[in-house]
């Protein structure tokens, strides 16, 4: 069965995964073009694209700590799914930023005044030479650089599940959920039992 | 009644291009007003195009049911509304409490389109039917020390899924000052669209104060107090830095996490334009009641 699905998983080209990414954010356009988002298809594609985006985050997180804890063979699927998130955290931005505030003045403004708008921007820029070097050129290139500059991703991810909170009016529960998660995902990380092996 | 409110706004208050294109509409309203003839539908005079039935009743903040706009209207089909009393007390000379079936024959049910403002920094015109606050409160008598009108929403966790959490301390609590309250602008809304007041959006009673962000018309209310202290409020009580008591729609003071100087109107589809907001949200017949005051810091 493990067996089975490590087979699997190594024949899946890694092209296919990024069409298969690539399908919910163009689904949800074409929604929005054809009005069937409800009465506010900004407000619905924002909220979407950030929510998913922290999912593959999250999802990529998970990755390693499976690869040393079970027989299962995932590796493979980290890259992609790192690269699909930044490609979601980047339409999320750009919607914000055409749809959704329009104008230009605002929208420095609002990246300097409002906290949760600085702290989802500083992710997003940590992100970015995480992303531009998602390839074998780049990982030859840096060396043991690559494995310093890619440690980037853990404050990325906690400040993705901070963003989420600073937007969120009263107290919810959900976004506290991710940010619990996203944290134990991070701390697992300095455990004794996860270093030794 | 005399004091009955007239709209004098037009679709010039919302964009001035429109005024440029409408404007034989506009004149046309304002003769209508001038020759008295209220009894004209409103829309007419208005010039304000309503938001469609289903953009209201499936767009909506109503935390009981959940933080998602689409909660309230996949959740709040259980609600009991009927039978429904509200519970008058405080400084009041009739206190009681008034069967909202027995109470709604005697008031006068009227259309008001309003635009409306939510904090959010997005806006919907709504046509709601209901009659003004100051004739409730002018059945029931209101003492004279009374300063404050103080309304509650109903709290029941079984109807009410979303008060399983405390996402606010419910019940949720609104409040006016009594001029506001008295203000003949403020509604007792009992219906949207010459239909029953559809549970996502506060059934069976809702207060509407335009000019005022749309967290302050609390919804489905079971109470309503009289009294001489300020009340409390649920969202200032969450966070008094973010929503103050007065909440009037101002584009010049800033949400903390927002700005306010523009809105995005509803219904207009994935390129819909940013609109200025309007002070007092266009409804300038209440700054009067702000003369003395500090707007910035009585936000």
């Amino acid at each position: 069965m493990i067996q089975q699905i490590n087979s699997r998983v190594r024949q899946i080209p890694n092209w296919a995964l990024y069409l298969l990414g690539a399908v919910p954010v163009v689904w949800l356009y074409v929604q929005g073009f054809q009005n069937a988002l409800g009465p506010d298809p900004v407000d619905a594609i924002e909220h979407r694209l950030g929510l998913w985006a922290l999912w593959l985050l999250i999802a990529g997180l998970c990755i390693s700590p499976i690869q040393r804890n079970t027989p299962l063979r995932l590796l493979k699927l980290r890259r992609p799914i790192g690269v699909l998130a930044f490609m979601y955290v980047l339409v999320h931005f750009l919607t914000w930023l055409v749809l959704d505030v329009q104008i230009p003045s605002q929208i420095w403004a609002d990246i300097v005044k409002r906290p949760y708008v600085t702290v989802g921007m500083v992710a997003m820029l940590l992100l970015l030479p995480l992303a531009l070097t998602s390839n074998d050129w780049s990982i030859r290139k840096l060396g043991s650089k690559w494995r310093q500059l890619h440690w980037l991703v853990y404050p990325a991810v906690i400040l993705a599940a901070i963003h989420m909170i600073l937007q969120a009016k009263g107290f919810q529960l959900e976004p506290m959920i991710y940010l619990v998660v996203v944290l134990v995902l991070v701390g697992v990380r300095r455990t004794p039992l996860y270093l030794r092996r | 009644m005399a004091n009955r409110w007239r709209n004098t706004l037009t679709t010039a208050d919302v964009t001035p291009e429109a005024m440029f294109l409408n404007r034989r509409q506009v004149m046309a309203g304002a003769a209508a007003m001038g020759l008295g003839l209220t009894a004209a539908p409103l829309r007419a005079a208005t010039g304000l195009e309503p938001n469609s039935y289903e953009d209201i009743t499936s767009y909506n903040n109503y935390y009981e049911f959940g933080t998602g706009k689409e909660d309230p209207a996949r959740n709040a089909g259980q609600l009991t509304t009927d039978p429904w009393t509200i519970k008058i007390d405080g400084l009041v000379e009739k206190p009681g409490d008034y069967v909202l079936s027995d109470l709604i024959p005697q008031m006068t049910t009227e259309e008001r389109i309003y635009r409306f403002r939510c904090v959010e920094a997005w806006s919907m015109v709504v046509p709601w039917n209901g009659f003004e606050l100051a004739d409730l409160l002018d059945l029931v008598g209101v003492k004279p020390e009374a300063q404050y009108v103080a309304f509650e929403t109903l709290y029941r966790p079984e109807e009410m899924p979303g008060t399983r959490f405390p996402v606010l301390d419910w019940p949720y609590r609104e409040g006016l000052r009594l001029d506001e309250a008295r203000h003949p602008l403020t509604l007792l809304a009992t219906g949207i669209y010459g239909k029953p007041m559809p549970n996502q959006n506060g059934a069976p009673i809702r207060l509407v104060v335009p000019w005022k962000y749309g967290f302050k018309y609390i919804k489905s209310i079971t109470r309503i107090t009289l009294t001489d202290k300020q009340p409390k409020t649920s969202w200032n009580m969450a966070n008094a830095r973010e929503y103050g008591f007065y909440s009037n729609v101002n584009p010049q003071v800033d949400h903390p996490r927002w700005s306010q100087a523009t809105e995005r109107r509803i219904g207009g589809g994935l390129f819909a334009r940013r609109e200025p907001t309007l002070m007092f949200n266009g409804y300038d017949e209440v700054a009067s009641l702000y003369e003395a005051m500090d707007l910035r810091k009585n936000f």
